[in-house]
């Protein structure tokens, strides 16, 4: 495939973690559009990995969305101050904007950066990320629907009508403190350093202006950057590729990612965010029979083939029974149910990462999958994880973190992150 | 209402605030001249509200004790001006450039405690050009703050008397109220405090920090602890806090308190206390610093017992403010000064109203332990909100323009 810059990427990789989904991948995500890869190291290799690799902030869509997924993430989310207008909320996605695009770039923000200034003046950058590269770094920006909320910055008439609280779905257990927010910027890099000096300076930015209300780390990189390479396992130790959608697929992304809008210019071109933090019970899974694993997932563990045979890249069969009766992928198996065949058609596109936070205080695993999807519609989502309500999965996982964002279309070169808001 | 520009201190013929370059010896055409009369209760200041320009004050010690006469800014607790040492029947006269603006005068016979008569000022008409050099407005700036510590080192002394007196004398209620009112004066001057490294660990240091340091736990902490008796033994899961101190060990706790910041007192007012420009700037964002810190008072550790946390912090941003508006027009006068003033004054503004929200020195603030993790959530983010602007006073005080 040819990149933006005429470059010649063969990017493979397998599709992305989901516990939502569940086909087998392995067809081909690479750089597409605007999303251009400027700086990989040798253009013949599979997904640029090398510190080097520069994304550009700028293009039609926000880079970070199609962009081949980094190995890090660091996610994080901010409500306004009391005090923040509509005119400070204007001046912080400028500020933002402005830093982004030297962050993407593997520099350091401000006018002077981390050692330039003033020796009786705290630096403008924070530092830490001084020797290590622009690491494929992307910054994504996302507002969420309570900026829109009548009476509150005068936005009412901007939002999206799609743009409304995700509903409840059944076995969540979803804790405010982690959950929403009003603004939200995922950074993902390949080095989890140049990841977090990305929100750190950022956060110090909006001092004032917003606070960050949660963040979330996430690290293994969901999907592999060639089919030569081991597929990455998720934390239930199974391969479990999805049918997600890939970067060349442009039909597809016009019609199941990229929004028209909705009559929002600054959202034209956008796309809906969903998080959705997502705690798997390890120590309960971990003493499930390997047989009853597998038929939860509808995937043999060792090769990540479909209960139907073949091997890992073979499609599955839904119809097929097996010998013991009842269809050899089971009615209540997670790639079943998350499937497109069973959602109407339905594709969301995934770019979540594993997290582990240590232990709780009964000494159990404190981990999961933070799950990350992007859709044209927040309605995808909903339908999928409605779908997912028979799921035998959530016997071993609960939702306890959800959040929806609207992702404003992608800036050029003097614009700033959804400044169609303000004119 | 805040002073639009820095009324640059000018003391002659008496103890210097000032050793500005606007210094005038003898009258001059253009000067006014206001009469003043220190008696045992009152402080006549004749005329009290005249136009800008140089203004002589001729202070005249009608009283029995030596006096002192202070021109206070509109915040009560920077200082203007100052006269000292005059003795019963003599008079001394304090010349310097005034700017529009409220004032306060007071007069200390004895030149301890609060003071007395005290009386607004006004400075009306138009700003005074004021054309000096760095040297002279950071001589004028370190002036003022070193007279504002000392000042407020002799309100402890006072203060902190009266706490040790009514914990010796078993009289716990008066003493827990005395308790966050008396550790103000300590607070908005905590980094000064600190550089006489042995006395703020015998003031005001926690129990960790001493066990930590193999030092006897004394000081404010110490004692309330023992006014706190029910929630210290609560807080300390080692057990530690357990027995109600004795009248002996009481008296011995108190009496070494008011030693101690007898000692401050002594080391602020000698001859050998030096404060630099940077001491004061520094000094502002390490007062905030001291809030934000994990033994600090936004997480509620300062006052783990008592609660009272939220004296601390207002006292601690009063201190940086004070700080602040000391070399607020030096700040301005240079490139870029402007933004950061109108910043800094917003944030100050903004922080001392939310804090207000939760009560005054007057009417009491909340107990720490009453306000929710929001709120403290919404504290901190305007407290990094004025830190952050804060951060960058030193350089901008110092820059070379």
């Amino acid at each position: 495939m040819s990149g933006a810059d005429g470059t010649v990427t063969r990017i493979s990789r397998r599709g992305l973690i989901g516990l939502i989904g569940g086909t087998a991948a392995g067809v081909g995500l690479g750089a597409a559009g605007a999303l251009a890869v400027e700086a990989a190291g040798d253009p013949s290799s599979a997904v640029p990995t090398d510190e080097q690799t520069v994304y550009s902030f700028h293009g039609d869509h926000q880079a970070g969305i199609v962009t081949p997924v980094q190995r890090h993430l660091y996610f994080a989310t901010f409500d306004l101050t009391a005090r923040t207008g509509r005119d400070a909320l204007q001046s912080l996605l400028m500020d933002w904007t402005a830093a982004a695009e030297q962050l993407v770039q593997g520099r350091a923000v401000g006018k002077t950066g981390a050692v330039g200034g003033s020796p009786l003046a705290p630096p403008d950058d924070t530092g830490e990320a001084l020797d290590l590269g622009p690491n494929g770094l992307t910054i994504t920006f996302g507002l969420g629907p309570a900026l829109f909320e009548p009476g509150r910055l005068g936005l009412e008439d901007r939002r999206p009508a799609r743009l409304t609280p995700l509903p409840s779905f059944a076995f969540e257990l979803l804790d405010p403190a982690i959950s929403d927010g009003d603004l939200c910027i995922q950074a993902c890099a390949n080095d989890p350093q140049v990841a977090v000096h990305a929100i750190r300076n950022l956060t110090r930015i909006a001092f004032g202006r917003a606070r960050i209300r949660w963040t979330q780390l996430g690290y293994g990189r969901t999907s592999s950057t060639s089919r030569s390479q081991t597929t990455p396992r998720n934390l239930l130790g199974f391969k479990d590729g999805t049918r997600n959608i890939l970067a060349e697929e442009t039909d597809e992304l016009d019609r199941h990612v990229w929004s028209d809008g909705e009559g929002q210019a600054w959202f034209a071109g956008g796309t809906y965010l969903v998080t959705r933090k997502i705690q798997m019970l390890i120590e309960s899974w971990d003493r499930a029979r390997l047989e009853e694993q597998e038929a939860i997932i509808g995937r043999t563990k060792g090769e990540g083939a479909p209960l139907s045979g073949g091997s890992e890249y073979t499609p599955p069969d839904f119809a097929m029974h097996s010998t013991a009766g009842g269809h050899a992928i089971p009615d209540d198996s997670h790639i079943r149910l998350a499937h497109p065949d069973f959602n109407n058609g339905q594709r969301i596109l995934r770019r979540g990462y594993n997290y582990v936070e240590g232990n709780n205080n009964l000494g159990q695993i404190s981990a999961g999958l933070f799950f990350i999807s992007f859709q044209r519609s927040p309605q995808q989502f909903i339908d999928i994880q409605n779908s997912l309500a028979k799921d035998r999965l959530n016997e071993y996982i609960r939702h306890i973190g959800s959040s929806l964002f609207a992702v404003p279309r992608g800036v050029r070169p003097g614009e700033y992150i959804a400044q169609d808001l303000f004119t | 209402m805040r002073l639009k520009a820095l009324s640059i201190p000018v003391a002659v013929a008496a103890v210097a605030v000032g050793v500005a370059g606007c210094v005038r010896n003898e009258p001059e055409e253009g000067t006014t001249t206001i009469a003043v009369t220190s008696t045992a209760d009152g402080c006549e200041v004749a005329p009290n509200t005249v136009t800008s320009g140089t203004l002589r004050f001729e202070v005249r010690n009608e009283g029995d004790d030596v006096t002192e006469f202070y021109l206070l800014a509109e915040d009560k607790l920077r200082i203007i001006g100052e006269v000292e040492n005059i003795a019963p029947g003599t008079s001394r006269t304090l010349t310097f450039l005034a700017q529009p603006g409220s004032y306060f005068t007071v007069c200390k016979p004895g030149m301890v405690g609060p003071g007395v008569g005290e009386a607004p000022f006004t400075v009306t008409g138009d700003a005074v050009a004021v054309d000096s050099s760095d040297e002279e407005a950071f001589a004028a700036a370190v002036a003022s703050y070193t007279a504002y510590t000392k000042t407020q080192v002799a309100e402890l002394v006072t203060k902190v008397t009266e706490f040790a007196d009514a914990y010796k004398a078993g009289d716990d209620e008066r003493a827990r109220a005395l308790y966050p009112i008396t550790r103000i004066h300590y607070e908005r001057i905590e980094p000064t405090a600190e550089q006489f490294g042995d006395l703020d660990p015998k003031i005001d240091y926690r129990k960790p920090s001493a066990d930590a340091e193999g030092l006897a736990w004394t000081g404010f902490h110490r004692i309330e602890a023992d006014l706190w008796l029910d929630a210290a033994r609560t807080a300390d899961e080692h057990k530690r806090v357990t027995e109600a101190l004795t009248p002996e060990q009481r008296a011995a706790l108190a009496d070494q308190l008011v030693a101690d910041v007898q000692a401050l007192y002594d080391q602020v007012h000698s001859d050998d206390f030096v404060l630099t420009i940077g001491d004061i700037t520094n000094g502002a964002i390490g007062l905030l610093d001291e809030i934000a810190a994990p033994d600090g008072k936004l997480p509620g550790e300062e006052d783990a017992y008592s609660h009272t946390d939220l004296y601390d912090f207002y006292a601690n941003v009063e201190g940086a403010e004070v700080a602040y508006l000391t070399v607020r027009d030096i700040a301005a006068g240079k490139d870029g000064g402007a933004a950061l003033v109108a910043k800094l004054d917003a944030e100050f503004a903004a922080m001392k109203q939310l804090l207000g929200t939760y009560g005054s020195y007057e009417s009491g603030f909340v107990a720490y332990d009453q306000v929710s993790q929001q709120e403290r959530n919404e504290l901190a983010a305007q407290l990094n909100a004025l830190s952050e602007p804060l951060s960058q006073l030193t350089a901008q005080v110092l820059r070379v323009s």
